[in-house]
């Protein structure tokens, strides 16, 4: 057996139950690590094999449904998605995600983080569309281009795991501001050539907890674990909001029953 | 295997927002964190300046000896280190303001495109760091040429 095989890790996780008041503090497994063995899997031993009763929140196991984010060796990432070989630490430090009020140990509430999210009406609205369609016959169909779709395309890939509005230290202080997901999904809608509705996410972000706050710390994009880049999607926002820097999208078409 | 360490509870635990303590620590998220919080503190620190400086200039309006034992606090070793340091934040908070000024209107970022794996953020990019050493460059000179002038010949 190669030296490899038979490391290990201390996984020191963060413990508390707010619903039993009870004070936090941290408790400490050993767990056998291989080099693909994620963060994700040494909790699951942990549950497995040490302490079932470590609070835990995940579903996909692969970077794509946002529930596994915490705090890791001092920076918010994916416990599925941190290989224990990349941290090159002997000790890895689980803590839950900062910014977040927290329920049980890695376990957070992302009811007020999902709040800002709808805020920004996070989905098509257009005058010739209705958005009230019973029968499926009156659904419809726009016409994009590749480049229309490059323009969205990177910050519709958001999984709302929350790591960039737990990094982003204006959230750190105001709870009102909306903070890096929200932003960039308001400018995810503006960029879309679907969406007409401009005016009414401006006048949501344009107010004194709003887009403004944010002053490019750029951690936001540095966690984000699908490459949304919120950082940029907030600036280029502001830009268009100055009238610095124009919005070149083209309002698509319907597609026609006839055109198909 | 065991608690190893009792924290006490505070306000800001439950709510798991970091306050001001999210500021503190710039190191882990790279330069553009480091820029964020020096550009805060440089702006406040010049925020003290101000206030002092307009203190120390209103005080000729007791006669030339007020003015004259004012300059004289400037005149120590502590007044010039506290002068390199007015000198070393006003030209780093110029410079790397300048620089926010367009980016936060969108500037130098790059465009939206298709992400892939390893997902570098194009918002991250070398002008932007740059711009942020030529701040921290600039600043550093400056302090260099005002301490040679200050603590130089009849400094
Ligand atoms: S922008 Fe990135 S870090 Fe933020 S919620 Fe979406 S996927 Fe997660
Ligand atoms: S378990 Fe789904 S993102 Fe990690």
């Amino acid at each position: 057996m190669s030296n490899e095989d038979n490391k290990k890790v201390i996984l020191k996780v963060y413990r508390t139950n707010y619903n039993k008041d009870d004070s936090p503090h941290y408790d400490k497994f050993e767990v056998p690590v291989k080099r693909w063995t994620t963060v994700l899997d040494a909790l699951l031993h942990v549950k497995s094999y040490s302490d079932s009763s470590v609070g835990i929140r995940y579903s996909c196991r692969m970077a794509s449904c946002g529930s596994c984010g915490m705090k890791i060796n001092g920076r918010p990432s994916l416990a599925c998605y941190t290989k224990i070989s990349e941290l090159k630490d002997d000790v890895v430090v689980c803590e839950p995600l900062p910014n977040f009020p927290r329920i049980r140990d890695l376990v957070s509430d992302f009811s007020q983080f999902f709040s800002h999210h709808k805020n920004m009406k996070p989905f098509i609205q257009n005058d010739k569309v209705s958005l009230d369609i019973d029968d499926k016959h009156d659904l419809v169909e726009f016409e994009q281009t590749h480049e229309d779709v490059d323009r969205y395309l990177q910050f519709s890939y958001c999984i709302r795991c929350g790591l960039c509005y737990s990094a982003c230290p204006t959230v750190a202080t105001d709870p009102k501001f909306p903070g890096p997901q929200a932003l960039s999904q308001a400018y995810r809608y503006e960029a879309d050539s679907r969406d007409d509705s401009k005016k009414t996410r401006f006048n949501i972000i344009d107010e004194r907890h709003g887009i403004w706050r944010c002053h490019f710390a750029g951690s936001c994009s540095v966690v984000c674990p699908k490459g949304v880049d919120p950082a940029l999607g907030i600036q280029l926002l502001k830009g268009h909001m100055l009238g610095l820097s124009k919005n070149n999208k083209k309002l698509s078409n319907l597609r026609t029953k006839n055109k198909e | 295997m065991g608690t190893v360490s009792n924290n006490k509870e505070n306000n800001n635990i439950n709510s798991g927002r970091e306050g001001v303590r999210g500021w503190l620590n710039p190191t882990r998220y790279g330069w553009e964190r480091v820029s964020y919080w020096l550009q805060r503190l440089t702006g406040l620190f010049l925020l003290v300046y101000f206030v002092g400086h307009v203190y120390e200039t209103s005080s000729i309006t007791n006669g030339i000896d007020a003015w004259n034992s004012m300059l004289e606090l400037t005149q120590t070793i502590g007044g010039h280190i506290f002068l390199i340091l007015v000198i070393g934040t006003s030209t780093f908070h110029t410079v790397n303001g300048i620089r926010l000024i367009f980016t936060e209107s969108g500037k130098g970022l790059g465009k939206p495109g298709r992400p892939d794996y390893p997902y570098n953020p194009s918002s991250l990019n070398y002008i932007q760091k740059s711009g942020i050493w030529v701040a921290l460059l600039l600043a550093c000179i400056a302090m260099l040429y005002g301490g040679m002038v200050l603590f130089g010949e009849g400094g």
